[in-house]
């Protein structure tokens, strides 16, 4: 199977079966993304498919032929990623492993509604689970990032 | 001293990797570390040898500050304690670095193995800087007096006329400095320091300590993924494992089909694991291994295993029944354990008696991070990577799984995707070292979401019975509180059946109450499965019920809760042990001269809460507002949560106010870091909190089932407010979490008018 990711063309040799997440961790190395529950419930293993916000964990590799795939190390080189730079200035992660699939969460947010109000917001990220419980600076984050204001008029619409 | 600099993320010098050689904590010895380990280091996940930091000449005057005689006095500082979300990389460095006088930039951070010589390393019990604050700041004063010395010996003059600043030290009469790099060899030749003849600074000239934007040392890491957690480490012809466990604690495989899960491609090995013997500790569970060339195989390897089960004698559990066993057993006379007045005969004779039960599930950690671990095994010696709490017992359980003796087993601590308790038990590290040993290459045990759940160290299932009397003139004369669950030490010695004097210092023996009768009882609970510290342990379902009760008082007595409360704890004073009505208090291991049973600080929290929620005007303003307050791990807090109508979920939370008092903090934006969290991790167990069993074996199997708070339950609005204070320190970490189920459930009566006394809230509203 072909596919590119983070910009670059791969060739998997791998059972059509397996899910995109296992690829992407034991056999690209790419050990960003993150196997949370395996079922889609916690949002953990999301990367862009062909800039849509997927759950890898339960994406076989035979749907992702011939497709786009972004993982956190593809969001930025460097970390420069407007959003990667408001997680830092508010210091939300705590224990940090469910923030890289919040963060591409958010971007595929941002990048379908540049400006979300709290109800995208909650739309948005209601697959990812954060047992830390950072929540409220991932939200503050992803306004920050938007120019949104926080507790604007209707925040809690 | 005291201008803050502005600090950015590339202040520090990130390596998470391994410890440098040099002396014990207590420092005063110098031991060599000949034999120096291996770690890992990013962006790429593999092994490097870490064998050239000992040969690194330098100032080491004890185990946790190292500083090379290079042109800037690169000062290496280990981490001892594990990370977890608590941010202690990013807290207990800066204090040993500000108390030194290093310039951050200049600091490595680097995490310790699991080794003796840090002394305590199990992170639990909320009491990194509880216990350690002023060690941390001796060893990093151990260097500065050494560089000091070095500096006054060459110029000629006192040292109590030098300073240690910005990595140099500086002679202001004469404007004289030297760099920490240029002292280092000199200073290395001076005797280390004895503890008497430390001088610390003043707390508030620590300039980084407590900076509100002090960076995250691992934040780059967490938001770009490359921090590396347990599961992160790859080693070189690494194979991965799953393996098939009893679904009911004891239990034993009758058969399989071996050759169906050799039979799938990438399968490499199927391995019996040593069954557990009781009591069952931090032992694996047993089970069989798959053992594979990559995670998604060894998962179809499992699944193709077609294991069926001896489930032994703990197939009888259920939890349905048990939680009739355990309303029975507070029903009844238990062990009274703290005693005052005469409360039968009070009760006897009161006008009014307000009586009232509350039960609260197992509860399960879910950290998002699954248990895993990495093992290899070679020469008669295991190196394991592992996301422990405890280091130090992944070390002796490895150790004892493999009949060898600790100094062959080095024990890696990665970043901890959620602890919570979790994390401290060993049993993931020993199984990746038995399969390593096995199999003859490293190898990853990987837990799924349901293993995890199924297979985990629940918090203990409790029932309590809460009584009060009240005399003619509506004044509270008796308190009667029954308590019934499964201690931990049940997972120790089997002969543990119920809850002892030091369990119940959570929320039982140590609150303060104006109340001339008390009487509180331990009542048995046997030990159906494992249990295990969940963060807050057993204060969280003290404070339920008492949270709850003080608020079900108020209603029978038509008082304001906020008034009840004052009434139940009384004026502020500090409760010695003859008040409390008890011999002793475990205190979480602090004296009480120290950390005192203090109603004052209590009340505080009450009232400085209260006040940022303006609950005075809660009625005027039609809002809904639930209170509670707790004392554990020696910090004082109190929630205030503010709950609004749902037509589809009948209450939704709006608002949350949390102030805590924690007396010296270090790091004043995890704490509140902390205080947020906690509200929320206390949000989870009242609205979802619930692990079941029946026939033994856990009814839930992932997120769907064993639910958490999602973005949305959450309120929008949460303010946290610490008591800026001087008293010694107290756990931050797990006293943010208790008081929340009660303050969430009496908002909820405040709303609706239903009386909750069970979690889960969902569960009990029909939600």
């Amino acid at each position: 199977m072909k596919i590119r990711v983070n910009g670059v063309e791969r060739t998997l040799e791998v059972d059509p079966e397996m899910p995109l997440l296992w690829a992407l961790r034991d056999t690209l190395g790419l050990t960003g993304t993150k196997y949370g529950c395996g079922e889609a419930l916690c949002g953990a293993c999301t990367v862009h498919v062909d800039g849509l916000a997927v759950r890898s964990c339960v994406t076989p590799m035979r749907r992702v032929d011939g497709k786009a795939v972004t993982t956190i190390e593809g969001l930025s080189k460097d970390g420069s990623h407007p959003l990667q730079q408001a997680w830092l200035a508010l210091r939300v992660p705590q224990c940090g492993f469910c923030q890289t699939g919040q963060i591409m969460t958010a971007a595929a947010l941002l990048a379908a509604k540049p400006r979300p109000n709290d109800a995208d917001i909650d739309a948005a990220m209601a697959g990812n689970l954060c047992r830390c419980g950072t929540y409220p600076r991932i939200r503050a984050a992803i306004k920050k990032t938007a120019g949104v204001p926080r507790d604007e008029p209707g925040d809690d619409k | 001293m005291t201008d803050p600099v502005q600090i950015t993320r590339r202040s520090f010098l990130v390596a998470l990797n391994l410890g440098v050689g040099g002396l014990a904590l207590g420092f005063h010895t110098l031991e060599a570390s000949a034999d120096e380990p291996t770690g890992f280091t990013g962006p790429g996940p593999r092994p490097v040898s870490q064998a050239h930091e000992s040969a690194t000449a330098g100032l080491a005057p004890n185990v946790l500050v190292h500083i090379a005689a290079d042109a800037t006095g690169t000062t290496t500082i280990i981490c001892h304690r594990s990370e977890m979300g608590q941010g202690v990389r990013s807290s207990l460095p800066v204090l040993i670095a500000d108390e030194l006088g290093a310039k951050l930039e200049h600091v490595i951070v680097r995490q310790a193995i699991g080794d003796k010589k840090y002394g305590d390393q199990n992170t639990d019990g909320s009491s990194s800087i509880r216990k350690f604050l002023d060690d941390l700041r001796r060893a990093g004063a151990a260097a500065r007096h050494m560089l000091i010395a070095a500096a006054a010996k060459q110029w000629k003059v006192r040292p109590e006329t030098c300073i240690a600043l910005d990595h140099q030290v500086v002679h202001p009469p004469t404007k004289r400095a030297l760099g920490f790099g240029a002292l280092v060899t000199a200073a290395s030749k001076l005797p280390v320091p004895k503890l008497g003849e430390l001088v610390l600074r003043p707390f508030k000239e620590l300039r980084n300590v407590n900076h509100p934007s002090l960076p995250l040392l691992d934040g780059a890491g967490y938001v770009e993924g490359k921090a590396l957690f347990g599961a992160d480490v790859t080693l070189p012809g690494m194979l991965i494992a799953v393996i098939a466990r009893p679904p009911v604690v004891g239990g034993t495989v009758a058969s399989h089909d071996r050759a169906a899960a050799l039979a799938v491609p990438g399968v490499k090995h199927v391995i019996a694991m040593p069954a557990p013997k009781r009591p069952w500790m931090f032992q694996p569970w047993g089970g069989i291994a798959i053992v594979a060339d990559s995670t998604w195989a060894a998962l179809k390897g499992r699944a193709a295993l077609a294991v069926t089960w001896d489930d032994g004698t703990h197939a009888s559990y259920d939890s349905a029944s048990f939680r009739d066993e355990l309303l029975a057993s507070v029903r009844a006379p238990g062990t009274p354990l703290r005693s005052v007045g005469d409360v039968d005969a009070a009760i006897g004779t009161a006008a009014r008696v307000v009586e009232a039960e509350y039960l609260v599930p197992h509860l399960a950690h879910l950290p998002m991070e699954p248990p895993a671990a990495i093992a290899r095994f070679a020469d008669g010696k295991a190196e394991v990577w592992a996301p422990t709490q405890h280091p130090q017992a992944a070390r002796a359980e490895v150790a004892r799984v493999l009949g060898i003796g600790e100094d062959k087993v080095t024990i890696n601590v990665t970043l901890i995707g959620g602890g919570f308790g979790r994390k401290s038990k060993a049993d993931f590290s020993s199984e990746a070292a038995f399969l390593a040993r096995e199999v003859g290459a490293p190898v990853r045990v990987q837990w799924t979401r349901a293993d995890d759940i199924h297979n985990g160290y629940y918090n203990a299932v409790n029932a309590q019975r809460l009584r009060a009397g009240f005399d003619a003139n509506g004044k509270l004369v008796a308190w009667h509180h029954r308590t019934a669950f499964t201690p931990i030490g049940s997972t120790f010695n089997e002969a543990v059946v119920e809850p002892s004097l030091g369990d119940l210092q959570q929320g039982v023996l140590d609150l303060p109450l104006a109340i001339p009768n008390v009487r509180a009882e331990a009542c048995k609970a046997k030990a159906p499965v494992r249990i295990g510290w969940y963060r807050s342990v057993y204060n969280i379902f003290h404070a339920f019920a008492v949270g709850s009760f003080i608020d079900e008082l108020a209603h029978a007595s038509k008082l304001d809760a906020r008034d009840m409360w004052h009434a139940v704890l009384g004026p502020a004073r500090k409760a010695d042990l003859n008040e409390l009505g008890i011999t002793k208090l475990a205190n979480y291991g602090e004296s009480l001269d120290r950390h005192p049973v203090d109603a004052g600080r209590l009340r505080g929290v009450i009232d400085r809460v209260t006040a940022s929620a303006k609950w005075d005007d809660r009625k005027r303003a039609g809002r809904h507002l639930g209170l509670a307050a707790h004392r554990s791990f020696v910090a004082y807090t109190a929630v205030v949560i503010s709950v609004v109508p749902d037509p589809v979920r009948k209450f939704r939370i709006d608002e949350a106010w949390i102030a805590m008092d924690a007396g010296t903090v270090v790091n004043i934006d995890r704490v509140h870091a902390q205080m947020e969290g906690g509200l929320i991790m206390g949000i989870s167990n009242a609205l979802y909190g619930g692990i079941t069993l029946k026939r033994g074996r856990v009814e839930q199997s992932n997120f769907r089932d064993a639910r958490i708070a999602r973005i949305r339950d959450v309120p929008r609005r949460i303010h946290t407010d610490l008591v800026a204070s001087e008293a010694p320190p107290s756990g931050v970490g797990e006293p943010p979490v208790p008081p929340v189920g009660a303050a969430l459930a009496n908002a909820v009566f405040a709303l609706t008018g239903q009386r909750i006394r069970e979690f889960p809230i969902t569960r009990a509203l029909g939600i």
